[in-house]
């Protein structure tokens, strides 16, 4: 705590009608200086969310910020703890909106790591498949979306047609474009439709022309660069000491991305690049998320190319639900899907943490089992809580409009971080 | 599945302080003693052999069976290394729910570790700023992720609706936002205990 003195009329014994004590202003005394106290959000467009922070200037200058979070706390492990695991995974959708299918995918691998399940071939391409879609999607809406904070409204509506157009592919194959619930433990909710790989190769095609486009907008641009280099600068090893993942740890020059260094789904045999940063500033936040999405594109061909018929869940009638038209025909299926739908699949005693590289960071699931069907604890590893606790640290000593800039370059959903 | 190495390292040099080490699903899971548990988490991250640099995670875990103690784990990582190691802390419920803060070892235990004091009531000594993360200050029902927490919470739907508007985060500072610590003792005694009961000053 600081030894700053504070002028506050607090001393007065006034008590307004509810009788709580008024009259506190928000400028503070420090020495020979005023600070002032600007509140920002939680209703303000720049905070992507419902994200209030409180700043204190002096001047122009940010003396220090303190964000408040929890706005959009919806209990989400709390009722994880009353549900089948295969019922958290709508839960999953809504924690980080912005790519539901990476969160539905991570869930069924931390499901599938508690209970020992292999799964089949088919399932894993197509797993690799929505995670990816999900880190371009998620990427869109960071680079349009940031790129209105500082001013520049016209990539916006490139990056949301394209954002479009992976929605339009989710619909499809889930029947959402938000809400996709696409993963169940062992397999998947649904195969893709007829055609629809031909949808997604045309989108791999034409993409990365859209993704030049807002390069040449960007990257050279001199209000861009001037806004973002040199803003918001973290190093490697304060970068690894607050436990920042994903864009903002590599964009710190660490180069650590959970799919080349913990592989899941197969990942070791995709041939794509990390993209590493050297500055740990905003701008270097933009390059990496920016390649990662031309990376993301050519591990969608790739996955495209081995993509081969063959069951999408594994044979196994208790953890798998029968066709609903055999459910109504076979005895022994319609037990199966009984005892499943009222029972849930047990897990055995144990614990599992799987950690997923989300577009936001490392998402991780970490289930503790008693051996029923409902898990003592499911806990979810936010990556943009704990990307977004190092805000005050890349906020010191910056002018208040950086303030907006760094807030946009940590890429925060706050469905995730409240939970 | 095997125990990684660093299990049998710990108990080899801290003895009776890691009370055993387990496996599960291919984990290895380190159960250590409340006392030492600070000096063993920056042994595992200073140790060159060891080199947890990166703190995945600090959460905490209570178990349906009432007898069963509450465990704060923490989720350590070598980047360089690539290996994970889960370290558990097992308090007994008739004991005060009290660990050492890692704060001063990972930068980025500071919100997990609010996180775990507000969701299962942990207290962190040496924590630097132990407050209510995910709910709002004034919350009076409970610690929410405790398994004698209802999942609807202990107040009627009506008094919860009452005290969330009530609460009106936004109209208020807090006494570390106006940084009034330090005067806070030349306060009228009534003020202070107002305050220290969680009133806020309006803004004016």
């Amino acid at each position: 705590m600081s030894t700053r003195t504070v002028e506050a009329t607090l001393s007065t014994t006034g008590v307004d009608a509810e009788g709580n004590p008024i009259g506190i202003p928000l400028t503070v005394r420090s020495g020979d200086e005023e600070h002032m106290l600007i509140n920002l959000g939680p209703q303000h467009p720049a905070t992507h969310g419902v994200l209030r922070l409180v700043i204190e200037l002096e001047g122009e200058t940010v003396v220090r910020v303190i964000p408040h979070i929890g706005y959009l706390h919806s209990g989400f492990e709390k009722l994880g703890e009353y549900r089948h695991y295969n019922q958290i995974v709508p839960l999953t959708d809504r924690t980080d909106y912005l790519s539901p299918m990476a969160n539905n995918v991570a869930l069924a691998l931390a499901a599938e790591k508690l209970m020992g399940i292999e799964i089949t071939e088919r399932c894993r391409v197509l797993r690799v498949i929505a995670c990816e879609m999900s880190r371009i999607i998620s990427h869109l809406v960071w680079l349009g979306t940031t790129g209105i904070d500082m001013g520049a409204y016209t990539p916006f509506l490139w990056l949301f047609q394209q954002r479009e157009l992976i929605y339009d592919l989710q619909e499809a194959w889930t029947g959402a474009r938000l809400t996709t619930s696409l993963t169940r433990v062992g397999g998947l909710m649904a195969d893709i439709p007829d055609g629809w790989e031909d949808g997604l190769r045309e989108f791999c095609r034409a993409f990365p022309k859209v993704l030049r486009e807002v390069d040449t907008m960007f990257t050279r641009n001199g209000i861009w660069i001037g806004r973002n280099q040199g803003v918001g600068t973290i190093s490697a090893e304060e970068a690894i000491n607050y436990s920042l993942s994903g864009p903002m740890l590599r964009a710190s020059g660490v180069d650590y991305d959970v799919r080349k260094d913990r592989p899941y789904l197969g990942y070791e045999t995709y041939d794509f690049d990390v993209p590493v940063g050297e500055h740990g500033d905003n701008y270097d936040r933009y390059l990496v998320r920016m390649e990662e999405m031309f990376q993301s594109n050519r591990i969608m061909e790739q996955a495209l190319a081995r993509l081969k018929p063959g069951p999408i869940n594994v044979d196994n009638p208790r953890v798998i639900l029968p066709p609903k038209s055999r459910a109504m025909s076979d005895m022994e299926a319609m037990i199966f899907h009984f005892k499943q739908v009222m029972e849930g699949v047990r897990a055995p005693v144990g614990e599992a943490y799987m950690g997923i590289e989300n577009p936001k960071g490392e998402l991780g699931y970490y289930f503790v089992s008693d051996g029923t069907a409902k898990p003592v604890r499911w806990r979810i590893r936010p990556p943009s809580f704990l990307n977004l606790a190092s805000l005050p640290r890349l906020c010191e000593g910056v002018l208040l409009s950086d303030v907006i800039a760094i807030n946009a370059s940590v890429d925060i959903v706050m469905g995730e971080i409240d939970r | 599945m095997t125990i990684s190495p660093s299990g049998p390292a710990l108990q080899s040099r801290f003895g009776a302080a890691v009370t055993r080490v387990v496996e599960s699903c291919g984990d290895t899971i380190a159960y250590v003693s409340r006392d030492r548990a600070h000096e063993i988490l920056a042994w595992l991250r200073d140790d060159p052999g060891q080199h947890f640099n990166y703190l995945t995670d600090v959460t905490a875990v209570e178990y349906r069976d009432a007898e069963r103690p509450l465990e704060v784990v923490y989720q350590l990582r070598s980047l360089d290394r690539k290996a994970d190691l889960r370290v558990k802390i097992e308090l007994a419920k008739r004991e005060p729910l009290e660990v050492d803060s890692v704060c001063d070892l990972w930068k980025g235990a500071n919100w997990l570790e609010r996180e775990a004091f507000d969701m299962f009531g942990v207290r962190f000594r040496g924590h630097p700023d132990l407050r209510r993360i995910l709910m709002w200050e004034t919350y009076a029902e409970g610690y929410p992720l405790r398994k004698d927490f209802p999942l609807r919470g202990h107040f009627s739907r009506a008094e919860q609706t009452r005290q969330a508007l009530a609460a009106n985060p936004e109209a208020h500072y807090s006494l570390e936002e106006l940084s009034i610590a330090e005067t806070f003792h030349e306060l009228p005694a009534e003020m202070r205990e107002r305050l220290a009961k969680g009133e806020r000053g309006k803004v004016g």
